[in-house]
């Protein structure tokens, strides 16, 4: 059915999101803690360690963990306040049944998962293997996102299996392994202290990736400059030795800009290009007509501004390029990598101390789940699925004809318009809120109506869970053990803190069971993850992406490792492209050239405003974990709509006034945030919230060819000065999507 | 004894209150924090400050204080008042230059920064310090602070005609020696402020 069974504040009442504000047990400085649990945080790809406090089985708090040598104790609200997701009143302790008019009853594990198989078998049966698929997430461990992908294509043999680093990498991704020939970042997080220059684009790194800002400042305490480019003057920007405001979408324009004018002052590195690298020529050609006048129309700022980044960047002795979302949620999220990516290998500052380039990772394990078989066309080690070898070696691993192992899927967005065109029938999915996080939300709520059956596996009720047939309560990552691969490339050991509640169970075993019930116990049969880790590493063998040579106890006793490591004595490799050899088979990097073009939807008449979507410090992603902790919620209540003080003349709004944003998709009513760091011409919701308060219903479908990542960075919208809403969505608490 | 300093970089802060957020943790304020992270003006800038107590070798909290409730530690930590002796007059919150000391009216009390006496006094660094992921708020040696930061540490402070000294020190350009906090003119014209370094719009005319 997969439509909601009841109203949306009657599933508020009952499954929240409610805020958690007090550690299990209440404060108490009289008692001893049990034990002091040293992992890392759930949230973002940062993967801060940390120590959890433990009494009587439960996380009463956190200790700074200050020996781990990324964060070195250092942590962001959300790490500091995510254990208050545990003991949580709205946590789901039992299977959960869809009654049409009632909500949801809890039901028995068995009839759960026998009701589960038997959709499964029935529209399998029906419709044919792929009519069932899976969406999963790179919010979970190494091997879980292993055990997602061996799942789709071992118990169901579908070929429609996604994730939602869709949302998040595979534009990073796309681009590395075009240039570099390996996707991963080049550089160990120290090597930003060490560089001259730090060029950042489109990556608020004080909100999304807070400990990054450390290593940048020790680099400018040391003399480094800074370069900043976004739409917005972020926290980092306002200390830049150089801010581009950059129009959304024009970052190509600074990019080509600033290597037409390296060229032209001799500030590249002709030994390294020659030695190292093909395909630079047509490059060079390409960014000819780049003038700091034609880039600078391009980009939308001043041209002195790229001749200056220019100044800054070319002649330095060294230096590091990041970049993350802002440039990559684009339909040209590639290209734009790429031509950052030419800065850097023009430069020849690669593979050396101080010298590197990185995509900044957005969850948890953006940099593992990639790799261990939960995208539509890859399987573990990042292997192509289409690569006969490839299959040949997997299906041995898994002990399965090669001919079972299904052929490339759907990606994320198309799997959700194939749902909507009643192509897929039935999904289970994980880790996963699209009715959240994917653009076009009204589209994506539509579409899961259509579903014959839906299960969805959490801990919490999301929004997407709620439209779910049968709901099986799974694990916290601190309530399982496993690892997951850091922004650098560190692979990690998160520890089992607690068990799960009563009537929840481990992720792994939920899957390892539902694939038992379908007659392939066999291929699931594994006593716990440690396994499951023992033949993820096997799987990834001779891959780019090696962890053959590592154990979980090498991973601990190390601080992590960094792939690949193809021996059980092989330190690992912090830093790639040391020898100027890259991931291609040529062993060069490839200069790709590229051009700009105009987004899908550009402001009109209609529609005259730009709009962008991000996030906030305190908030996570779709906000099924940070909407549920009090003190996370009091510090950012709800979205607003960020304008410049221009901007808000024009429409007659002042600060805090209600105001409605909207798409020719969709739209939210919000506050208006009147600031004077924001570019005119562009508006920014911040995408965290549900229902009538989610930017995802303005922005658009459309997706980058090469990597199928949505446009989340520019849609077109019209802002409008409103009353405060009164239906019954905006009467709920702001974290359920109420306004207040 | 406590034998780190206290350095506040105002330029590092990010305003993600993760300060605020760890300091709330400590089972002795029950998820109260003691840290005041201030948004200067955000309509014009991003630019934020974590305050904490600065703990002044001469505090004009305790001096102003009727009960004698605020005591201050041989290695020159300022606590919070004594619950037997609070009155909750809040002539400490008024006095103080850096607008530290808060009244909590549900327990009847002032409570403030106390630099993390229970891990300072043991070794450790306060929770604040610690978790920072900017930097802007650091707890280390002088010569540590000296050797890895451009900026200056001092802990002179001049309000009006008033000269303060603090435990814990701030980083200033190092042309800078003392802080000098001057009178500013309510309802100054427009015209007599500095210009506006942030705005994005005047950035795009250039």
């Amino acid at each position: 059915m997969a439509k909601l069974s009841t109203d949306i504040p009657d599933l508020v009442e009952a499954f929240g999101p409610t805020l958690s504000r007090v550690p299990a047990g209440g404060w108490d400085d009289t008692r001893e803690d049990d034990k002091l649990v040293k992992t890392h945080c759930c949230f973002c790809g940062q993967q801060c360690g940390i120590q959890l406090r433990v009494r009587s089985n439960k996380i009463v708090g956190f200790e700074p963990w200050e020996d781990f040598p990324f964060n070195r104790g250092k942590l962001c609200p959300k790490g500091i306040k995510r254990y208050m997701q545990d003991e949580h009143p709205d946590r789901l302790k039992s299977p959960l049944e869809r009654v049409d008019g009632l909500g949801f009853v809890p039901v028995g594990w068995d009839a759960a998962l026998d009701c589960v198989v038997s959709e499964i078998k029935r529209i399998q049966e029906k419709y044919g293997k792929d009519s069932f698929a899976v969406l999963t997430g790179a919010s979970m461990t190494n091997e879980k996102a292993y055990l997602m992908g061996k799942f789709a294509r071992v118990a169901l043999q579908t070929a429609n299996i996604d994730y939602n680093g869709r949302l998040c990498m595979v534009s990073a991704g796309t681009a590395s392994k075009k240039v570099f020939g390996i996707d991963r970042s080049g550089n160990p997080w120290s090597d930003i202290v060490a560089a001259d220059v730090i060029l950042v684009a489109g990556a608020n790194i004080a909100e999304c990736a807070p400990i990054t800002t450390d290593y940048i400042w020790r680099a400018r305490d040391r003399g480094a400059k800074l370069i900043v480019i976004d739409p917005r003057m972020t926290p980092i920007a306002r200390n830049a030795d150089l801010f581009i405001p950059v129009r959304p979408g024009g970052d190509i324009g600074v990019f080509n800009g600033m290597l037409h004018i390296m060229i032209k002052q001799g500030w590249i590195d002709q030994e390294y290009i020659a030695k190292n690298t093909i395909g630079f020529e047509e490059v060079a050609r390409t960014v000819e007509k780049y003038t700091p006048e034609y880039a600078a129309k391009i980009a939308g700022v001043p041209a002195s501004m790229i001749v200056r980044a220019a100044e800054l960047f070319g002649p330095a002795k060294t230096s590091f390029v990041m970049h993350a979302r802002g440039i990559e949620h684009h339909s040209k999220g590639v290209e734009n990598c790429i031509a950052m990516m030419s800065l850097a290998l023009a430069s020849g500052r690669l593979g050396r101390e101080g010298c590197g380039y990185a995509m900044i990772t957005g969850q948890g394990n953006g940099q593992g789940a990639r790799e261990q078989g939960g995208k539509c066309d890859q399987l573990p080690g990042n292997r192509k699925i289409d690569d006969p070898e490839a299959r040949k070696y997997i299906a041995g691993v898994w002990d399965v004809p090669e001919e079972s192992i299904p052929g490339k899927g759907l990606s994320a967005i198309p799997l959700v318009e194939a749902i909507h065109a009643g192509k897929i029938k039935g999904l289970i999915s994980i880790c996963f809120n699209p009715v959240v996080s994917l653009p076009d939300a009204n589209f994506t709520r539509e579409a899961l109506g259509k579903l014959e059956f839906y299960t969805n596996i959490d801990f919490f009720l999301s929004e997407t869970a709620q439209h779910a047939d049968i709901v099986l309560p799974g694990s916290l990552m601190e309530e399982d053990e496993g690892t997951t691969t850091n922004v650098e490339g560190r692979v990690i050991r998160h520890r089992k803190v607690v068990s799960p509640p009563q009537g929840a169970w481990e992720d792994w075993k939920i899957l390892c069971e539902l694939a038992r019930r379908l007659g392939k116990g066999d291929k699931f049969n594994y006593a716990g993850p440690r396994e499951i880790f023992d033949e993820l590493r096997v799987a990834s063998k001779g891959s780019v992406s090696d962890y053959y040579g590592m154990t979980w106890d090498r991973i601990e006793e190390n601080n992590g490792l960094f792939w690949p490591c193809p021996t059980s004595d092989h330190p690992g490799t912090p830093r790639l492209y040391e020898d100027g050899k890259f991931g291609h088979p040529d062993g060069k990097a490839h200069f790709i050239p590229v051009e700009w073009r105009p987004s899908v939807e550009m402001p009109d008449e209609d529609f005259p405003v730009i709009l962008t979507t991000g996030r906030v410090v305190s908030q996570f992603l779709s906000g099924t974990q940070t909407r549920r902790i009090g003190a996370l919620i009091d510090q950012i209540a709800e979205p607003f709509c960020e304008m410049h003080p221009q901007l808000a003349t024009k429409l007659g709004v002042v600060d805090d006034d209600y105001v409605k944003v909207e798409s020719r998709r969709g739209h939210v009513v919000v506050h208006a945030k009147v600031v004077k760091t924001i570019r005119p011409d562009t508006v920014f919701v911040p995408y965290h919230w549900p229902h009538d308060r989610s930017a995802n219903n303005m922005t658009i479908r459309a997706l980058d060819p090469q990597s199928e990542i949505p446009e989340f960075k520019i849609c077109a919208v019209r802002v409008m000065k409103t009353e405060r809403p009164t239906d019954p969505i905006a009467e709920l608490e702001v974290q359920a999507g109420g306004i207040r | 004894m406590i034998k780190e300093d206290f350095f506040i970089d105002y330029s590092r802060c990010i305003g993600c209150e993760a300060c605020v957020q760890a300091c709330g943790e400590c089972d002795t304020h029950r998820g109260v924090s003691m840290i005041h992270l201030e948004t200067i003006e955000r309509r014009d800038s991003v630019q934020t400050a974590p305050q904490i107590c600065m703990h002044c070798e001469d505090p004009i909290c305790a001096q102003v204080c009727p009960a004698d409730a605020i005591k201050k530690t041989p290695d020159g930590v300022v606590q919070s008042s004594l619950k037997p002796r609070c009155i909750g007059c809040s002539n400490c919150v008024m006095s103080c230059p850096f607008g530290v000391p808060k009244y909590q009216i549900d327990i009847d009390q002032m409570m403030k920064c106390d630099m993390c006496y229970d891990r300072t006094s043991v070794d450790k660094k306060p929770m604040c310090a610690t978790v920072c992921p900017s930097g802007a708020l650091t707890f280390t040696t002088m010569q540590e602070i000296q050797r890895t930061r451009q900026g200056v540490p001092v802990n002179e402070w001049k309000f009006g005609a008033e000269v303060v000294h603090t435990k814990v020190y701030v980083m200033v350009p190092p042309e800078v020696a003392r802080v000098d906090i001057g009178l500013i003119q309510i309802q100054t014209t427009a015209a007599a402020l500095p210009s506006d370094p942030y705005d994005v719009a005047l950035m795009l005319e250039n």
